[in-house]
């Protein structure tokens, strides 16, 4: 492995670190693939004056709870920026082990809350609704188990104070993650 | 300006957001809970209930993206990037939407989901009588 970094890495020709810069694109390209899945929800659900009955079988407690926990887990994750911008990888890398807690109790509580759903026959293959339901939710938690793989991964490197910048990246992500729950949220629990 | 960098990227000032962000997410439960009480004119119960949930869920993806993302701060770049995705979002919708939304046009009809509409509502109608007749036995 080269201890040199390459060109992309290094280079900057629009005055945002290439790292960066790549993870904004990500971001951009996440907001096509989620904004049409959540499009296509909401013209379904306007077409379809049933889907109210559907939705009302959704528990507003457990998407509530699990607002509350993105939301908390956004604050460690830019506390962790904050700390890696002062240089102090440890509780940098502390930050974002609080996040990646909150992601590992987010798919616990989505877990439980499935579970209770499919005893009780709302599969995936009820109706377009649970369709819907089930997809854009597995969706968002693929998301957030990848982000909290990625998040451990940084947070190792963190605690060893190497490859700082990279907190804030990851933060990015999970901020991200956090917002599109933020409008799954009132789509999925609230609107009935 | 460093004196306004530390303030707006403060510690206190993150905890700050977040605090706001779950009075927010407060008001967004409640509001289905008490629009019906507080419903008055022309302000309607469902009006409450869309304000108080996606009106709400923008005001927090926008504190979200601005200060804990720190698009505030971020090259303009960013935001334009972004912008044009979610105007390829909206272009997608008034593309789609109106042969989605609605079951039936000048030449065109669409069948299954009309017949769809028709069997979900009239199985939801007799399972509400059902529970009634039910009840009233009880």
């Amino acid at each position: 492995m080269s201890a040199t970094k390459p060109i992309a890495t290094t280079r900057s020709a629009t005055g945002i670190p290439t790292g960066k810069l790549a993870v904004w694109w990500v971001i951009a390209s996440e907001i096509v693939i989620f904004g049409g899945l959540l499009s296509s929800y909401v013209m379904h659900r306007l077409g379809h004056p049933e889907w109210a009955e559907y939705a009302s079988h959704t528990n507003t407690w457990f998407g509530g709870i699990n607002t509350f926990v993105l939301l908390t887990s956004s604050l460690f994750a830019v506390l962790g920026h904050y700390a890696a911008e002062h240089g102090d990888g440890k509780k940098a890398a502390k930050w974002l082990v609080g996040t990646s807690l909150g992601g590992f109790v987010f798919i616990g509580i989505k877990a439980v809350e499935w579970t209770g759903e499919i005893q009780h026959g709302y599969t995936i293959t009820a109706n377009g609704f649970w369709q819907f339901y089930y997809t854009a939710a597995g969706l968002h938690a693929l998301h957030v188990i990848a982000g909290v793989v990625i998040m451990l991964i940084i947070a190792n490197d963190a605690r060893k104070g190497k490859e700082l910048h990279r907190v804030e990246l990851i933060g990015i992500y999970w901020h991200f993650v956090d917002i599109v729950w933020i409008f799954l949220f009132p789509l999925l629990y609230i609107a009935k | 300006m460093a004196e306004h960098t530390d303030q707006e990227h403060g510690q206190a000032h993150y905890v700050k957001i977040w605090a706001i962000l779950l009075v927010l997410l407060l008001v967004s439960i409640a509001g289905p809970i008490v629009a019906p009480h507080i419903e008055f004119g022309f302000l309607k119960a469902w009006m409450i209930t869309l304000m108080t949930a996606f009106g709400i869920a923008v005001v927090k993806a926008y504190l979200v993206a601005a200060h804990f993302m720190h698009l505030n701060i971020e090259k303009k770049y960013i935001s334009y990037l972004l912008g044009t995705m979610l105007m390829f979002m909206l272009l997608f919708f008034a593309g789609t939407a109106p042969d989605v939304m609605k079951h039936e046009g000048q030449n065109w009809q669409n069948v299954a989901a009309q017949t769809e509409v028709e069997r979900a509502l009239e199985a939801e109608g007799k399972k509400a009588h059902g529970e009634h007749e039910g009840g009233a036995e009880h």
